[in-house]
């Protein structure tokens, strides 16, 4: 048969069949929430595909040309070539826009996954020891995943990115000493700058995707090292895995999660429009509109500008400008946190004596995950901050009461969330007769039902030789 | 219902899934070579990989083993015999380093000198940027224009008027971007010291806010407020455009114009401090 004569020939070249058999009767545990982070991994992929193909196309220039093509509203209008390279894509490469609204779309579903599973680790305390490392190789990849979104929506140089890209410079130049600096070594001169273009396409396409790629490999090689954690149950104990096995049903299942992905993907890239370039046009210094929105995942950073009322700090003689505080702090401390929760939580429980692989229910550990939904409050009410003139418009107030309201908010709705959830989460655990079940106890089996109808005992080690 | 029955259907419903995938791929391949249609090309990918995606879901539920399975779980860390062995297999050698303080310390400095030489291109990236956030294009009788280039004499704006302006020849330059506004037909001093600024009503100040950069685009002309669209600072004129909500600490600052023999609008002088938002070394 074919597939015992590939084999024969791979394993006497490489010796790896045994090797590859465990591999493939490796058991995944099996639970919708395990799947946001392949949603996460799947989105990187179509952005990596549909990515590719936007290069073959996209000039990442500032030079100005006079532009000719399809679009009749633009035509004779001087703009960057990387604007003009944009529209090329938008009306005149066929399949140019299909692919461009895909690529955004999955951006925007990309970061949104890793931070659901962010979430689902956070809740569940699968962070915890032996995890640390691999909760900190995933801090990094959001950390990555946002400034690749950033750079990218900052490359077709139309109104609302030159935008984006200004408030960015003025954030760069607030930090303390280094800023100025740092600024014009990153924008080549003063804003606007001639060689950001350039060096953003270079960083969106080669540098950052590389370093995703790479730690992406890092967090699945360490996940397929430590085996992944499971809910509590019956049967699954700290010292097991239950679930099915990769070759071939967990294969099946989670490639047909990535054509679901890509699908999805796929239908909004088509349907649902999505940054349309030409109708901002081509950046003009001079020249911004109201409702200038960033990308979902950059809308706490906007929210955070808008909120802080106008106070600087002044060190001996100079100057440390607001953007400092809402651009560079708020964010500095976000992702330290996120960084150092599991040694803060390891200090305050002393859990990180023994290593963890079933995991908790929100429920069973009230403060942790009252704290998680006062954080998740909180950069709700800057998310929405972001959008503070648009919901003036929407509800004819003034701009002025929405954020004043807001500022309150962003305190109070955080602390009374945190409240209302350690209270939920204690009512649930005293009604709940599974609150703190203990594991089975050593040597319970767990009996299985099988297709044929008879009953099996599946304690012993199944499959592996 | 039996395991067959349910095998069966789980079969016809992954070979139709399959079929409307091969369906909506051709579809895919006429729509293209017919010119492209992105309405109908995202539609059709989208079937076409849903398609795929409901067969393997179905191949996965019904006609692939279920388990559960069960793998043991070995603890992680190795032996501490195991562990020592590595660190001394580690450490091996690592004496012609200890024994030798000195070759230590030459190593560090070998190390952190090239490690400073190899900083030294990052300097290639831009330039010093020198008086470059101090200055702007404007100088003294610099004319005033509009976004076209087109001169701005003092009949240009009626009272309560507002208009983007630059310095001739500098036409879309972003730090010298100015909003000029006309407050009335008489003179107009926003502050001490600014007596002269505004000749005939006409003020200007620049349209780079002061928090974060953006164009302060929308002049309120009932409140004499100018108003940030990013973050929403507000800025009243009147008073020399003082910041009155919204993030921005600093007033924007204003332009010095005079009205020539022609009765055109000039620069006095390049504005008086630094525009645009605060950094580290502005007032030195």
């Amino acid at each position: 048969m074919i597939v015992k004569r590939l084999v024969r020939w791979f394993d006497e070249r490489l010796g790896a069949a045994r090797f590859v058999r465990t591999a493939l009767n490796k058991v995944f545990p099996d639970h919708w929430s395990f799947m946001l982070g392949e949603l996460a991994l799947y989105c990187f992929a179509i952005l990596i595909l549909t990515g590719v193909y936007l290069t073959f196309f996209f000039t990442p220039g500032t030079k100005k040309v006079v532009y000719h093509g399809s679009y009749a509203p633009l035509k004779g209008v001087s703009m960057s070539q990387a604007y003009e390279s944009v529209l090329r894509i938008s009306f005149d490469v066929r399949a140019g826009l299909v692919m461009r609204q895909i690529h955004h779309w999955a951006a925007l579903i990309f970061v949104g996954a890793i931070i659901a599973h962010l979430m689902r680790v956070f809740f569940t305390g699968a962070f915890r020891r032996p995890r640390e490392l691999n909760w900190m190789i995933g801090v990094t990849l959001l950390l990555l995943a946002i400034a690749n979104g950033f750079t990218g929506y900052s490359l077709p140089d139309d109104q609302l990115s030159g935008t984006g890209l200004r408030i960015a410079y003025s954030v760069v130049i607030s930090v303390p000493v280094v800023g100025v600096w740092t600024a014009f070594l990153i924008f080549g001169g003063a804003f606007p700058g001639n060689e950001v273009l350039t060096r953003f396409f270079v960083i969106h396409i080669l540098i950052v995707p590389v370093a995703i790629a790479v730690l992406l490999t890092a967090h699945l090689a360490i996940l397929v090292r430590q085996k992944h954690t499971q809910y509590r149950g019956a049967g699954r104990k700290e010292r097991n895995v239950v679930g099915a096995r990769l070759w071939p049903t967990f294969t099946a299942k989670t490639l047909g999660l990535f054509f679901f992905v890509f699908a999805a993907c796929a239908a909004l890239g088509g349907l649902a429009q999505i940054n349309p370039v030409w109708i901002w046009g081509p950046f003009q210094p001079a020249a911004v509109s109201a409702g200038s929105q960033p990308d979902w995942y950059v809308g706490w950073l906007e929210g955070s500008l808008r909120l802080l009322p106008g106070w600087e700090v002044r060190v001996f003689g100079h100057e440390v400008p607001n953007p400092f505080f809402s651009g560079v702090l708020l964010p500095g401390i976000t992702f330290m946190l996120l960084y150092a929760w599991p040694f803060l939580e390891g200090r305050f429980t002393k859990e990180n004596r023994e290593e963890h692989h079933l995991l908790d229910r929100p429920r069973d550990r009230p403060l942790r995950t009252a704290v998680g939904v006062g954080a998740l409050a909180f950069y709700a009410v800057l998310f929405v901050a972001g959008g503070n003139d648009v919901l003036a418009s929407r509800f004819n107030v003034s701009v002025n009461l929405i954020t004043n309201i807001l500022r309150v908010s962003l305190f109070v709705v955080p602390v009374a969330a945190g409240i209302f959830t350690y209270r939920v989460c204690k009512e649930l655990a005293a009604r709940s007769p599974t609150a703190g079940e203990p594991e089975a106890p050593p040597g319970a089996d767990v009996v299985v039902r099988t297709r044929e109808g008879g009953y099996v005992d599946v304690e012993e080690p199944a499959g592996t030789p | 219902m039996n395991d067959d029955v349910q095998e069966k259907k789980a079969t016809s419903r992954t070979a139709l899934a399959f079929g409307i995938t091969a369906l909506a791929s051709i579809g895919l391949a006429v729509t293209y070579a017919r010119g492209g249609q992105e309405q109908i090309e995202g539609a059709l990918l989208a079937v076409a990989l849903g398609g795929l995606g409901f067969g393997f879901v179905q191949v996965a539920k019904h006609l692939l083993p279920q388990g559960p399975y069960v793998e043991g779980r070995e603890t992680l860390p190795s032996s501490d015999e195991d562990q020592a062995a590595f660190a001394a297999d580690f450490e091996r050698g690592e004496g012609w380093l200890s024994r030798r303080g000195f070759l230590l310390k030459m190593l560090g400095l070998a190390a952190g000198a090239i490690g400073i030489a190899a900083l030294f291109p990052i300097r290639s990236l831009g330039p010093n940027p020198g008086q470059a956030l101090f200055r702007t294009r404007w100088r003294r009788r610099s004319l005033v224009v509009d976004e076209q280039g087109e001169p701005v004499g003092v009949d240009t704006l009626s009272v309560g008027g507002a208009l983007t302006v630059f310095p001739e020849g500098h036409v879309d330059v972003e730090n010298s971007q100015t909003i000029l506004i006309r407050l009335s037909r008489d003179d107009v001093v926003t502050r001490p010291g600014r007596e002269s600024w505004g000749p005939q009503g006409y003020v200007g100040f620049s349209k780079v806010c002061t928090h974060a950069g953006c164009p302060v685009g929308l002049y309120q002309q009932q409140f004499k407020r100018l108003l940030c669209p990013c973050h929403q600072s507000t800025f009243s004129v009147p008073d020399g455009a003082k910041p009155v909500f919204g993030p921005a600490t600093r007033s924007l600052p204003q332009l010095p114009l005079m009205v020539d023999e022609d009765g055109m609008l000039r620069a006095q002088s390049d504005y008086t401090e630094p525009v645009g938002p605060g950094f580290w070394d502005r007032d030195t």
